[in-house]
């Protein structure tokens, strides 16, 4: 009897991964369990509380507006909001500067292709850390003091403080203003494919009429948000410059140093790419009388893509959580922000937790927005 | 940097995760077995906490830390020193990395009331403001729109936020998370300012300026913080091991009792002083020690006088003044308690 049940490979089977799972759960159990038990020991806080508690500490730059009487949720807000913009902003430009690498390592010219090859194994071979330590101490020991400051153009000044350019301040809801008027061109955008069926899109005044809808929709939305605009020029004030955009030494040293650092590895991955597609193809394309440039854009890049995809969506994730180095260089991303936090509220548990959690999301959410990119551009055998 | 603080709190999870009943023996049984105790340093901070150019550790945060290891071992050499940065160092008091945490941390309620008990202050300090001297700034007021260096993981953050939002100054706070960080940032030029302790300022100043004169220290608040050595909570023999083990550095200077004259004093009729030093027994076996661990600190480390001339004052590159650190008797804050 036993035996038998014992030889069933399928109970076997069940038996085995249900014990398994009673381990897991076992364990998950015993660590919870532990660490409350610790916590309490040692009379430490537990719990999310604190989030809603004034976070008291000065963020130094941060797209989200805040201030330290804000709590400490609007401080993760600003972190998140940071540690997004220099992950967008050096995914697109270490993806442009990258496909120029790339193509640069394949270049017939031995100077192009030689200067590309060193700086991808320069770029490859220095820990990211000591670049950004390099470009930091650039920034602020080669620049002048802010009452010194180069003019290289009228109203824009270059100095240890950053870059201070002429810009505009945004009254009102401009948050809003941007996501109605992105939601406003998906609806759009879908609208006129089904119109499209209907009518012929390419009628002068069919087009006309959806552009004038939109046109209309933005009005509204200008209106609705109370948007107002006043130009604002950076312009010295005691110690520093006041107004006008600002790039701070801190941002620019991240994103140069996360850009070149990055660009290095796209580049090899887009010259694998380009590398795998059959030599046949570039014949084919001068066959039928195509240039080397239009051969490349239009029959070989496409390819290379579904090569080049999985790779870069790696390379995508690497650079989100190459963000965190920025605590080297002073710029708050959520890292710096996080460690901050944990100071004052004692909180590591709760804080790492939130660290992960975020930074899971973000990981999945660019993972996510590949694979789909992916099955776009995979090969379809029909 | 980054990986090592983020790793260091995944450490710390990991050691509240996993940790457990290692706290069912006292900390004093675990620091007799183990043979040292095991101290927070500051990663650097010449007159409190670093490392001398023979790699022996020096400072008066140190020293506070030395004065608990003649207690126990009567060695001044049986403690090991930790250097750890602002943000690590309470999370490594926390789960018992460390014995005592004697690194310029400034008393707060928020962390007194998370984990971690205070002993008696060892230096109450002012929060200053470095500033080069070719600004022309002499006071908080004329910072308006200054840019400011802090370093995280410090009371600080939250004073310099106070003073911006206090005198409407809209200072530009730009956060590191070394020091070294900061203090480049300071020289550099990054920054018009640096904001911290008076005295890591001073130190700073004497040790890292180039030229020391070209840059003036002003107190940045009017409060007083009280920096002082912690434990864990939940251990309160180790607790009063600690605390008393510096009564003694303040006691022995409020009766004159010094490294040069520890031995003569011990034949004095002096009823207090015969107590203190264990002529008289009974103070260290009450604590668990040695009856004469106040005599064994003195006649290791000197008084609180000497430590802090040695590390801080006359005899250090900082020239600090005693000021509040001078004993109540001669218009400071230091009170030592009664030996008895």
């Amino acid at each position: 009897m036993l035996s038998s049940l014992w030889d069933n490979q399928r109970l076997r089977s069940w038996a085995g991964q249900i014990l398994l799972l009673a381990l897991f759960g076992a364990t998950i159990w015993w660590l919870a369990d532990n660490t409350l038990t610790n916590l309490a020991v040692r009379s430490i806080r537990v719990g999310f509380d604190f989030l809603w508690r004034q976070a008291n500490f000065p963020i130094s730059e941060s797209i989200v507006a805040y201030d330290p009487s804000d709590t400490f949720f609007r401080a993760y807000l600003a972190g998140i909001g940071n540690t997004l913009l220099i992950s967008a902003v050096v995914i697109v430009l270490a993806t442009l500067l990258g496909l120029v690498v790339g193509l640069g390592r394949r270049s017939r010219h031995p100077l192009v292709a030689g200067f590309a090859g060193a700086f991808v194994t320069l770029m490859r071979n220095v820990p990211l850390i000591v670049q950004l330590l390099f470009w930091y101490a650039l920034l602020t020991t080669a620049l002048p003091p802010p009452r010194q400051a180069w003019q290289p153009l009228p109203g824009a000044f270059l100095s240890l403080r950053g870059l201070y350019l002429p810009g505009v301040e945004v009254d009102g809801h401009g948050w809003l203003f941007c996501l109605g008027a992105v939601a406003g061109a998906v609806l759009w955008w879908r609208g006129a494919a089904r119109v499209e069926r209907r009518f012929d899109l390419t009628a002068p005044r069919v087009a006309a009429l959806l552009a004038a809808a939109y046109a209309g929709w933005l009005v509204l939305l200008w209106l609705g948000c109370g948007i107002g605009l006043r130009p604002s020029l950076p312009r010295l004030a005691g110690f520093n410059f006041e107004g006008g955009l600002r790039l701070s030494p801190e941002f620019t040293a991240l994103t140069i140093g996360l850009v070149i650092y990055t660009s290095a590895f796209i580049g090899e991955i887009i010259r694998g790419g380009v590398d795998a597609v059959a030599r046949g193809q570039w014949e084919a394309g001068r066959a039928v009388g195509l240039s080397d440039r239009q051969t490349l854009f239009h029959i070989v890049i496409p390819q290379a893509l579904r090569i080049i995809i999985p790779p870069l969506t790696t390379q995508y994730l690497s650079t989100v959580k190459n963000s965190t180095l920025a605590v080297a260089v002073g710029f708050p991303e959520l890292g710096l922000v996080v460690g901050t936090v944990i100071n004052q509220t004692g909180q590591a548990i709760e804080n790492v937790l939130a660290l992960l959690l975020v930074f899971l999301t973000i990981s999945t959410s660019v993972s996510l927005l590949m694979n789909w990119y992916n099955a776009r551009v995979a090969l379809v055998s029909r | 940097m980054t990986i090592g603080y983020l790793g260091f709190a995944g450490a710390v999870a990991a050691g509240l995760l996993l940790a457990g009943g290692a706290l069912a023996a006292s900390t004093l049984d675990t620091v007799k077995g183990r043979g040292k105790v095991i101290c927070a340093a500051s990663t650097g901070t010449v007159g409190f906490g670093a490392p001398d150019d023979k790699g022996y550790w020096r400072g008066l945060d140190v020293e506070t830390c030395r004065a608990v290891a003649v207690a126990i071992f009567n060695d001044r050499d049986k403690a090991e020193f930790v250097p750890l940065s602002g943000q690590q160092r309470i999370p490594a008091l926390q789960t018992g990395e460390i014995d005592i945490l004697p690194r310029t941390l400034t008393w707060t309620l928020q962390r007194d009331a998370n984990g971690i008990n205070f002993t008696t202050p060892n230096y109450y300090e002012f929060t200053g403001f470095m500033v080069p001297k070719s600004l022309g700034v002499t006071r908080v007021q004329d910072m308006k729109g200054a840019a400011v260096c802090v370093q995280t993981g410090s009371t600080t953050e939250v004073v310099v936020a106070d003073i911006s939002t206090e005198h409407k100054l809209g200072l530009k706070t730009v956060v590191f998370d070394s020091i070294e960080a900061t203090k480049q940032a300071l020289f550099s030029g990054r920054c018009d300012a640096l904001i911290t302790d008076a005295a890591a300022l001073a130190s700073t100043r004497a040790t890292q300026a180039k030229n020391p004169d070209d840059y003036i220290i002003f107190p940045a608040t009017p409060y007083m913080d009280a920096l002082t050595p912690a434990v864990r909570h939940g251990d309160d023999q180790w607790k009063d091991i600690v605390n008393w083990s510096f009564q003694a550095l303040i006691a022995a200077e409020l009766f004159g009792i010094t490294q040069a004259n520890v031995d003569d004093k011990l034949k004095s009729p002096d009823p207090r002083v015969k107590r203190f030093l264990g002529v008289e027994p009974g103070n260290g076996k009450a604590l668990g020690l040695d009856d004469r661990f106040a005599y064994n600190i003195v006649k290791q480390l000197g008084n609180y006088g000497e430590m802090f001339e040695r590390n801080l004052g006359r005899g250090s590159p900082l020239k600090l003044e005693r000021g509040p650190n001078a004993l109540y008797s001669q218009g400071g804050l230091m009170f030592p308690l009664a030996f008895q």
